[in-house]
């Protein structure tokens, strides 16, 4: 594919125990941030959307592992992942979805809102589509300023019929602005299946269209998604053009916590054969038959893991709420 | 003090906040080669350059969007609409992301942007260029609206816009642009916003009113004044925050009240404001507070029918008598 060989071969140093530790870590810290939240959200102790992305850690990790500090992230409502993998405090993001004071947004935006300035990760954006044109813009502002950062913006399979998809690919591309936009392709757009919702399925050949490097990956192979984006970001820096990947995920839970089962548009079958293809499980197999990870390692990851959500999950109900002058607060910034 | 026009105090305005600061830029559809559809940003891209004097697509979410993000990040965009009627398509982007960031990111994301260009009735343009747009944004918490009516007011008023920490919806109107008066020269002039102006002093009756409803309410005072009517005319200029002290003040003062405004009077402008008035000053009113608005009608092409649509000088003029139990002369 013509598209393939404008990516430069390049990618990413070779895996070495650090490099597999670290991304099985963040891959587990988010499936189990996102057990521990459907528990709480079935204790009434989170409340609204809740929408979980297992299944899908690959994508946040493996791209995340090619960031820099100053990199920008910026997401859907379905952030947990993103913001957690790009090193949001995942008490502060707990404490969030609690809706507590302590909270990464001081609990006024909850699951769908995530912010975390300190670490460049520009939001949680509940509009579909809504988040592209903001994400341009970053990478608008990182060429005023003469920068070499990149923008990630992640956004689902749903996005791409909406015309703020089209806006931003153009301009992005017109524009050259250093953009990596990652389509997390799980598939179901909430109940709609991809060939129900676009005529072009193939999702990564939209870039094509607006001249933009674009690939598929396999987006459970975190070790896959981190080659594609680490050779997408080294490009982009220097080039300043914007690369399109379509990483393809499956999501295991439902659209949201109020679609638990997600079996009336899409079979239990169906979902038992993607649970096959575990990026978690995947890769700690790989880890450990290449060397990389011994057993205890693995052990030793998911202790760490486990301690930090329960942490998390500590900290998130010993914080108070927000105070009810907060109600007033962070509508006009004033000098 | 200068005498420019409109369009001119507006492109000085934008000419200095670029001068003063860098973070600054101009955004939109034919601002740059094309120099505005109404010339508001000549001579900007010369003097610029395509960095700063940005030409885009036609594609208002896109853009408006691009504005946010890089406002979000540290940038301070001026986003041109040619018609503030085109915002619809960016609707989204201002009331859901620009307008709610600050407060969704507990105070970590503020949005420093100007979304600017003409709003209103006009000369004949019809349903879908006529509206008058502030009604869908100053709703909205987190959006600051401005409505300058004068040269002074358009330069001072952008100025502080540009200079506010978030997202300002800044409407213009085509049938300004070629009005002419007196405009500071010092570049540090601006007026802030939210601080509403009597416009003419008078004793009987308070009449709110902006824009191209202002100057013909001025007419409507004159006239009155020989039937011994004295009115006097408050300019709010900030309609989010809006300066309810200066009319309250006024209406005190006058004991009656008549808000004007162009738009469709349903649930528009006027009722705000005569709702602040009740509200505030009921106790003071001698009459109950009179409304002339728009007709609830889209707007239409023929000229006789776009004249019917917005409140005539006469109709102003009726509702000051009918506040102030003055029978016609």
């Amino acid at each position: 594919m013509a598209q393939k060989t404008e990516l430069k071969k390049a990618g990413p140093p070779a895996v070495d125990a650090e490099l597999a530790r670290r991304v099985l870590a963040d891959m587990m810290l988010i499936r189990r941030f996102e057990e521990k939240a459907a528990e709480a959200y079935a204790l009434g102790k989170i409340g609204g959307f809740l929408h979980l992305s297992i299944g899908e850690e690959a994508v946040a990790a493996g791209a995340s592992s090619v960031l820099r500090p100053d990199d920008y992230a910026i997401s859907t409502y379905r952030e947990h992942g993103h913001a957690l993998a790009k090193g949001a405090d995942p008490r502060r993001a707990m404490a969030e979805l609690f809706g507590r004071r302590d909270g990464l947004s001081k609990g006024k935006g909850g699951s769908m809102h995530l912010f975390d300035k300190s670490v460049n990760f520009l939001g949680g954006h509940a509009i579909v589509g809504a988040h592209l044109p903001l994400a341009a813009g970053v990478g608008f502002a990182i060429n005023y300023e003469g920068g070499d950062q990149v923008c990630v913006c992640y956004f689902g399979d749903g996005a791409v019929p909406e015309g703020e998809f089209h806006e931003a690919m153009n301009l992005s591309a017109l524009w050259k602005l250093p953009m990596i936009w990652i389509c997390e392709n799980n598939r179901y757009a909430m109940g709609t299946s991809l060939e129900r919702a676009l005529a072009q399925t193939e999702i990564w050949k939209f870039g094509e269209v607006y001249g933009i490097p674009s690939e598929p990956v396999d987006g459970m192979d975190v070790l896959a998604v981190r080659d594609v984006v680490g050779r997408a970001v080294e490009r982009t820096r220097t080039d300043k053009t914007p690369a399109l990947i379509e990483a393809r995920t499956y999501r295991f839970r439902g659209h949201s916590m109020r679609d638990p089962a997600g079996a009336v548009y899409r079979t239990k079958e169906e979902v038992e054969r993607e649970k096959l293809r575990d990026p978690i499980s995947l890769f700690r197999e790989k880890a450990l038959k290449a060397g990389w990870l011994s057993e205890a390692d693995v052990r030793a990851i998911e202790k760490d893991v486990n301690d930090r959500i329960d942490d998390a999950v500590a900290f998130a109900d010993a914080s108070p709420e927000p105070p009810v002058e907060w109600l007033l607060t962070d509508i006009y910034k004033e000098d | 003090m200068a005498v420019m026009t409109y369009r001119e105090a507006l492109n000085l305005a934008l000419r200095e906040e670029m001068k003063r600061d860098p973070r600054v830029f101009v955004i939109g559809e034919e601002v740059g080669l094309y120099e505005g559809a109404y010339k508001v940003t000549q001579g900007l891209l010369k003097e610029f350059g395509p960095k700063r004097v940005v030409d885009t697509p036609i594609a208002e979410s896109g853009f408006t969007g691009v504005g946010i993000g890089a406002a979000m990040v540290g940038l301070r965009p001026v986003v041109e609409m040619m018609t503030f009627n085109f915002a619809l398509l960016a609707l989204d982007q201002i009331v859901n992301s620009a307008a709610k960031m600050y407060y969704m990111s507990g105070g970590q994301y503020n949005v420093p942007i100007v979304i600017r260009g003409p709003g209103g009735p006009a000369h004949q343009l019809a349903a879908q260029h006529s509206q008058s747009m502030e009604v869908y944004f100053y709703h909205v918490p987190g959006l600051k609206v401005v409505r300058p009516s004068t040269p002074m007011d358009a330069k001072g008023l952008l100025k502080a816009s540009i200079r506010d920490d978030n997202p300002v919806i800044f409407i213009e109107s085509e049938t300004l642009y070629a009005v002419k008066g007196e405009v500071p020269d010092d570049p540090d002039f601006v007026i802030p916003l939210g601080q509403a102006i009597v416009r003419r002093e008078g004793r009987d009756v308070t009449v709110i009113a902006y824009m191209g409803m202002m100057y013909r309410a001025m007419e409507a005072a004159e006239e009155l004044e020989k039937e011994g009517i004295s009115v006097e005319i408050v300019d709010p200029r900030t309609l989010r925050p809006m300066d309810t002290a200066t009319i309250i003040g006024s209406v005190r003062k006058t004991h009656r009240a008549v808000v004007v405004e162009a738009g469709a009077g349903f649930a528009g402008m006027g009722s705000e404001i005569a709702t602040e008035i009740t509200e505030e000053a009921f106790d003071d009113l001698d009459a109950p507070v009179e409304r002339v608005t728009g007709e609830n009608a889209p707007m239409p092409y023929a000229r006789n029918l776009e004249r019917a649509k917005t409140p005539s000088k006469e109709r102003i003029m009726e509702a000051i008598r009918r506040v102030c139990y003055a029978e016609r002369s």
